[in-house]
């Protein structure tokens, strides 16, 4: 079980290897807190674009707009993070007016180390205290952020340019992100993962570099696309007794002549699961993180459907 | 049982890696690009023969280590001859294995391209230096294209196969080349570090730099120290350009030439796929070789089969009388005597059998939705057990060359 009350804090992040279900995970959060009465944003940061996909509705900007009753999506855009944040704070009239100013500003995000993890985490961050100080009413931020191999990055850039900068306004307001990132209280970092050999590595890198090189607390690893258990130890002896040619005759009379396939398939099962297993054991005992374990889905498509059934068995899990 | 999709029109990969020099593999992440190129290049290695060499990028660490590349940097080795005898094969020819190490790759490029040692230095030392070429205009994907450049160019191998970055878009590296040259030649740039240039060497506060709206404005948000260490960073980056240029244009002529083939890699799941479609398309709008589709990790054909279907049915509803009937046809059997256990187990098996039909069913109407697809089509099940040696490799090597 996921400790402190996971949905009780403000900001959460999900990151995980490309194709594990992160995005599933995080619309999964939302829709549950959304359902458990909070109001949700949910911030896309990954470029792929599909995260309003599970909420069955079109493509967002950066402007939230609501895809489920309670969830607010939108998608980061530097530029437009920029140009809010210029507004708010250094009362420069709207960019376009400056003209190709924009272009090189975004040069310079691209370029520069750091400058678009910023803008990203910055905007994120800028949105819960907008909130917390009763400016704004999210109760909940949570972000489909940036891949395994890209997540130290993006969470540490108000650190580190409060190492390269040494002075001007990013240098001042870098200081509340970073006090916003590292309270327990308010955030966390989660970790989506699959019980499969590279998604496993990941978490466990992951997991240590975090702990030596981040200051945002972790959360939960979500392992996702568990293969159900199908038999007890002693139901695995009977299973073998069915699969003796003796048995099959008997079977193949009642059920036909598919029955050695069905049996066949059942073996193919019992064998994928125990290779995860390993994968799983392995997770187990290196990272002592809360697991939150959701069921590999039998389904035929993706989408709303599939969010629902994953925030169902998250509910279970974290016992709410 | 025979190996899914024994009888679809696949001839294989195996004309396509005897007759190009460079096989690109790409696709969306996870879906096991690296080991698909290691198993096309073991298996060219031993059945066709020549000197044959896969690139990695990421691989995982088992796979690293059968390779035997652990530590080994931007080397290439030679995977041992014991070590494929070892996993029961018979080699014709020799394979050799290389990992993608990207900041090596960079200081190797700046070495060559820095109009001096000097210049070559203060760009190797400069602090912004490993963050910059760590995350700007796709280096990664620059970097992997130039590595496959290189070493095309030595000569020694008849066949490379590379597998290619994680990027959020697996197009990105075919115009990183480009990319990397409008970089370099941009008047952005030139543009952007025109006050370092006039205001001369090191150090000195440019004044200039304050007639300019942006700089005022840059000035304001980042500080003027860090403005000055990025601009006299790409001052000396761009002394580069030259060198730069040639290379990415070489490169790009090197993707498109007859001698190189892509293969696009995917699993039949919605996403992977739809990314991997819409790659296959683009290949051939920009008339690159798209030589092959690897469809993998795929459920077996027999989770379609409908005696299957109607004996999971049986086994489900009516699994009392059938575990009835097995106790008392085989009185022998102590397994089987505890009637209710058996029925417990029928059912879960019959509804086991259900569940991953529902997603054979899905593979198949997706595989049978493809649109534009190239001649050769392989299918790679999904195996029981990881691939992480080279008998592994072997397995999925049967398949790619079916
Ligand atoms: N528990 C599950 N059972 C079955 N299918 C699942 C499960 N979780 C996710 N999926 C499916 O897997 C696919 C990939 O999920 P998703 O898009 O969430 O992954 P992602 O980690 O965000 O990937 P990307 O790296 O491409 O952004 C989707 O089609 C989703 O419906
Ligand atoms: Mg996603």
């Amino acid at each position: 079980m996921a400790e402190p009350d996971l949905l009780g804090r403000r900001l959460l992040f999900f990151t995980g290897k490309g194709g594990v279900g992160k995005s599933t995970v995080t619309a999964a959060t939302a829709l549950l807190a959304a359902e458990r009465g909070k109001r949700v944003l949910v911030v896309e940061v990954d470029a792929k674009g599909n995260l309003t996909e599970q909420f069955e509705q079109g493509a967002v900007g950066f402007q939230p707009r609501e895809v489920y009753p309670g969830v607010f999506a939108m998608v980061m855009r530097t530029e437009d993070s920029l140009k809010e944040y210029l507004k708010l704070n250094l009362r420069v009239p709207v960019l376009g007016r400056l003209g190709p100013l924009a272009r090189v500003l975004d040069f310079v995000a691209t370029a520069a180390p750091g400058v678009k993890e910023i803008l990203t985490v910055g905007k994120v961050c800028w949105e819960v205290r907008e909130s917390i100080e009763g400016r704004a009413d999210w109760d909940l931020v949570v972000v489909d952020a940036a891949a395994t191999g890209h997540i130290i990055g993006q969470l540490d850039a108000p650190r580190a340019i409060q190492e390269l900068v040494a002075v001007g306004t990013v240098r001042t307001q870098t200081d509340w992100m970073v006090e916003l990132l590292s309270d327990p209280a308010l955030t966390a970092l989660n970790i989506v993962a699959t019980p499969e050999e590279m998604p496993v590595n990941e978490t466990i890198e992951l997991v240590e570099r975090a702990r030596a090189e981040l200051q945002v607390p972790l959360g939960a690893v979500f392992v996702n696309r568990v293969l159900p258990e199908l038999f007890t130890r002693s139901d695995e002896k009977t299973f073998e007794a069915l699969r003796r040619p003796e048995s099959g005759a008997v079977l193949t009379e009642r059920a036909g002549p598919g029955a050695t396939t069905v049996l066949e398939a059942a073996r193919l099962a019992v064998s994928l699961r125990r290779t995860r297993a390993t994968h799983l054991t392995r997770l187990r005992e290196t990272v002592d993180l809360p697991m939150v374990y959701l069921p590999y889905l039998f389904v035929r498509d993706a989408g709303l459907r599939v969010t629902r059934m994953v925030a169902e068995a998250m509910a279970q899990e974290l016992g709410l | 049982m025979s190996p899914s999709g024994g009888e679809s029109t696949a001839k294989g990969l195996e004309p396509l890696l005897a007759t190009k020099e460079i096989v690109v593999f790409c696709g969306s992440g996870g879906v096991g690009k690296t080991s698909v190129a290691a198993a096309a290049a073991l298996t060219a290695a031993t059945r066709l023969g020549g000197k044959v060499l896969v690139l990695t990028i990421d691989p995982a660490r088992r796979l690293a280590s059968a390779l035997g590349l652990e530590g080994f940097g931007n080397l290439e080795k030679q995977v041992p001859p014991e070590a494929l005898k070892e996993a029961g094969l018979e080699p014709r020819g020799e394979l050799w294995a290389a990992m993608l190490d990207t900041k090596r790759s960079w200081d190797d490029l700046v070495l060559r391209h820095a109009p001096d040692e000097e210049t070559a230095y203060r760009i190797l030392e400069n602090r912004l230096y490993t963050n910059i070429t760590g995350r700007f205009v796709q280096s990664h994907d620059y970097i992997a294209m130039e590595r496959l450049f290189d070493l095309h160019a030595t000569g020694a191998y008849d066949l490379i196969v590379i597998d290619t970055p994680p990027t959020r878009n697996a197009l990105d590296f075919l115009d990183a080349p480009k990319r990397m040259a409008e970089f370099f030649g941009g008047r952005l740039l030139r543009w952007l570090t025109m006050p370092y240039r006039v205001g001369g060497k090191r150090g000195a506060r440019v004044l200039n730099v304050a007639s300019r709206p942006f700089y005022q404005l840059a000035d304001r948000i980042l500080g003027s120290e860090f403005l000055q260490d990025i601009g006299e960073f790409f001052v000396n980056f761009q002394s580069m350009y030259d060198g730069f240029a040639e290379r990415a244009r070489a490169v790009e002529a090197l993707l498109h030439d007859r001698r190189t083939t892509f293969g696009v890699v995917t699993t039949l799941e919605g996403s992977p796929l739809r990314e991997a479609e819409f790659f296959c398309e683009q290949l051939i709008d920009r008339k690159y070789h798209l030589g092959a589709l690897v469809l993998n990790k795929t459920l077996p054909d027999y989770l379609l089969s409908a005696d299957g279907a109607r004996a999971a049915d049986v086994l489900v509803a009516e699994a009392g009388p059938v575990a009835e009937a097995l106790a008392a046809g085989l009185p022998d059997a102590a397994e089987l005597s505890d009637t209710a256990r058996t029925a417990r187990v029928l059912g879960t098996v019959g509804d086991s059998f259900r569940n991953f039909a529902v997603v054979a069913k899905r593979e198949a109407e997706l595989k049978g939705e493809l649109a534009r697809q190239p001649e050769v089509v392989a299918n790679v099940p999904n195996f029981e057990i990881d691939i992480y040696d080279i008998a592994g490799l072997a397995r999925i090597g049967e398949h790619l060359f079916a």
